[in-house]
């Protein structure tokens, strides 16, 4: 549905699960807006939803968006803005029904709330399977029945139009289940500005938009490399995205806030978790990042123009999490003199207890770390740093057996009053076993995937 | 030709891709873009991260945005859940390009504008 607009003010509020709720917030309260995105869902997360729900129906939605709504609905509705967020995670009506009740008790009525589905294929797997999808392994070739029995979620991302959808038909919030994160943001452009799904430059334009914000304020200064050159960190602007009908864009951020965008920060975001740039691949398009022109056109403000595309693929993928064995990482602080020495024999006397006993781990098994000694630039410094004054021993174990791995956990402790002077540190107590959650991702037959829009009233 | 860190001429930003990391090389200037561009190989990039990557080393480029986009195949110690490893996402991988050191000519030195003397 086109509805007239020349320019539109979409904002991402929300970058991953466990972001701060101050971005949303500070959004609806900073300056103007017509559209706030945000993203709940890292992968992990819908392994960990899914046995939530298993364990109580109401339950596998980011719980953190029902209390969000509850702070921000009176400046929502003052100022008329839109609210679309992957919040249902694997039950988008149960979060539904939660956000009801928060319109309710605020006395909200008659404001729209809608559900997109379709993702959730856990429930279908083996159907598809016998229709003839394989969901090979794109990193490993492997098919999927070999962990078929130990798959604990499967998900597609779906695109941008289902999101459009439930705009067209008068939501002022969308919650979806899984999609892609810059399909938050091309969605309300799609509603506004009546694109196509063949109108590959503009639905490449608001892909490019949507990864440039979909990390909150990674593209205003925030992880960027010049840090002592930003200005008032704190209270980082989060970035807004002025679109037009005609797919060119402003890069910018609410006047008074910290922070900065120029051609650098934004390339910083733009370069993140990059692949091919020329194949930037989404269910909607494929959006070449090589094609754009990037024009700072005032104080925090850069202007995106120029950006191409190519026909979508026929395939979704999918993203499957199963159960892929056990883990256990502690750690214990070792003070000098000495300390990078102390700290080596102690992790030599952790593995010769433990082997003792019987618990033997291999090589791809263990992990020993010294932090503070070079361990995320290793091979990369120069020769000749100085002693540390302490390290940080990190000792970790994995594989498919529990008990061997929950037995490591209770050899590090006794280290205090077992191994050389000044080891401290162990506050956490002993290092428990966690499941590892392993990932699958897939493509699939699009048509397959029957993609569901309903609108419910306040 | 002066002998500098890669951040002299070079910003930069990392994230995970799956099993291993990307590394997106930002240059400070069109010389220094030209100058990478030309020096800056896979197989350079491949020998220092060494004793961080187990697997093999791509590049990409992206001139309208003077990016170098190097993927690291196996950088995070399995990546995802499985990982053990402190930087389970690669997040430190781009500062750690950075301190590459490389003889860099000195007109694309002159072109580039010091990141030591700039300020808020």
């Amino acid at each position: 549905m086109t509805q007239g607009k020349e320019m539109i003010r979409v904002a991402n509020g929300q970058g991953f699960w466990g972001d701060s709720i101050l971005g949303a917030v500070r959004l609806t309260e900073e300056g103007p807006l017509d559209y706030l995105t945000l993203d709940y869902l890292a992968e992990v997360t819908m392994s960990i939803m899914q046995k939530l729900r298993s364990r109580d129906p109401q339950k596998g939605y980011a719980t953190d968006f029902v209390a969000l709504i509850d702070r921000i609905l009176p400046r929502m509705v003052e100022k008329n803005i839109k609210v679309i967020a992957n919040a249902g995670g694997v039950n988008p009506h149960a979060c539904k029904d939660a956000v009801m009740e928060v319109l309710k008790k605020h006395g909200q009525t008659g404001i729209g709330v809608a559900v997109v589905e379709g993702d959730d294929l856990m429930g279908d797997l083996d159907s598809l399977m016998a229709s003839g999808e394989e969901f090979k392994n794109m990193d490993t070739g492997e098919r999927l029945a070999a962990v078929r029995d130990r798959v604990t979620s499967a998900n597609a991302y779906l695109g941008a139009f289902p999101i459009a959808e439930a705009l067209d038909q008068g939501a002022q919030i969308v919650i979806t289940g899984r999609g892609t994160d810059p399909g938050l943001v091309l969605g309300p452009m799609i509603h506004e500005f009546g694109w196509k799904a063949d109108d590959w430059d503009r639905l490449a334009a608001g892909t490019v938009a949507g990864h440039i914000v979909e990390c909150g304020v990674q593209c205003t200064g925030g992880n960027y490399t010049d840090w002592q050159t930003i200005p008032n960190m704190a209270m980082l602007g989060y970035p807004i995205i002025e679109v037009h009908r005609d797919g060119s864009f402003v890069v910018t951020k609410h006047d008074g806030t910290g922070g900065r965008v120029d051609r650098a920060t934004v390339t910083h975001q733009l370069a993140y978790e990059m692949g091919d740039p020329a194949h930037y691949i989404t269910p909607d398009v494929i959006a070449d990042f090589t094609s754009f022109t990037m024009t700072e056109e005032g104080p925090d403000r850069v202007r995106v123009a120029g950006v191409k595309g190519l026909p979508a693929t026929h395939t979704y993928k999918v993203s499957m999490s199963y159960a892929d064995g056990w883990k256990s990482v502690g750690q214990l602080t070792i003070s000098g003199p000495d300390a990078l020495a102390k700290a080596k024999l102690c992790a030599d006397v952790v593995w010769a207890r433990l082997a003792y006993d019987g618990f033997e781990y291999s090589e791809a098994e263990k992990l020993v770390e010294f932090v503070g000694a070079g361990v995320c630039h290793a091979g990369t410094l120069e020769a000749g740093a100085p002693e540390p004054a302490e390290v940080v021993l990190r000792l970790g174990v994995k594989g498919p057996d529990k008990g061997k791995i929950a037995r490591f956990g209770s050899e590090l402790v006794p280290l205090v009053t077992s191994g050389p002077p000044g080891v401290t540190g162990f506050a956490g107590g002993r290092p428990k076993a966690t499941e590892i959650i392993g990932f699958w991702p897939a493509l699939m037959d699009k048509s397959k995937v029957e993609t569901r829009v309903s609108l419910f009233q306040s | 030709m002066t002998v500098v860190a890669l951040h002299r001429i070079a910003q930069a930003r990392s994230g995970d891709k799956g099993e291993g990391s990307n590394v997106g090389l930002i240059a400070r200037s069109e010389a220094a873009y030209q100058f990478l561009k030309e020096h800056l190989t896979a197989e350079v990039v491949q020998k220092h991260f060494a004793a961080i990557n187990h697997g093999g080393v791509e590049r990409f480029v992206a001139d309208n945005m003077r990016v170098l986009n190097f993927l690291l195949e196996d950088s995070l110690g399995g990546g995802g859940s499985a990982s053990l490893i402190t930087d389970a996402q690669g997040k430190t991988h781009g500062l750690a390009l950075l301190r590459l050191r490389m003889d860099v000519p000195d007109q694309v030195l002159d072109a580039t504008p010091d990141p030591a003397t700039a300020s808020v």
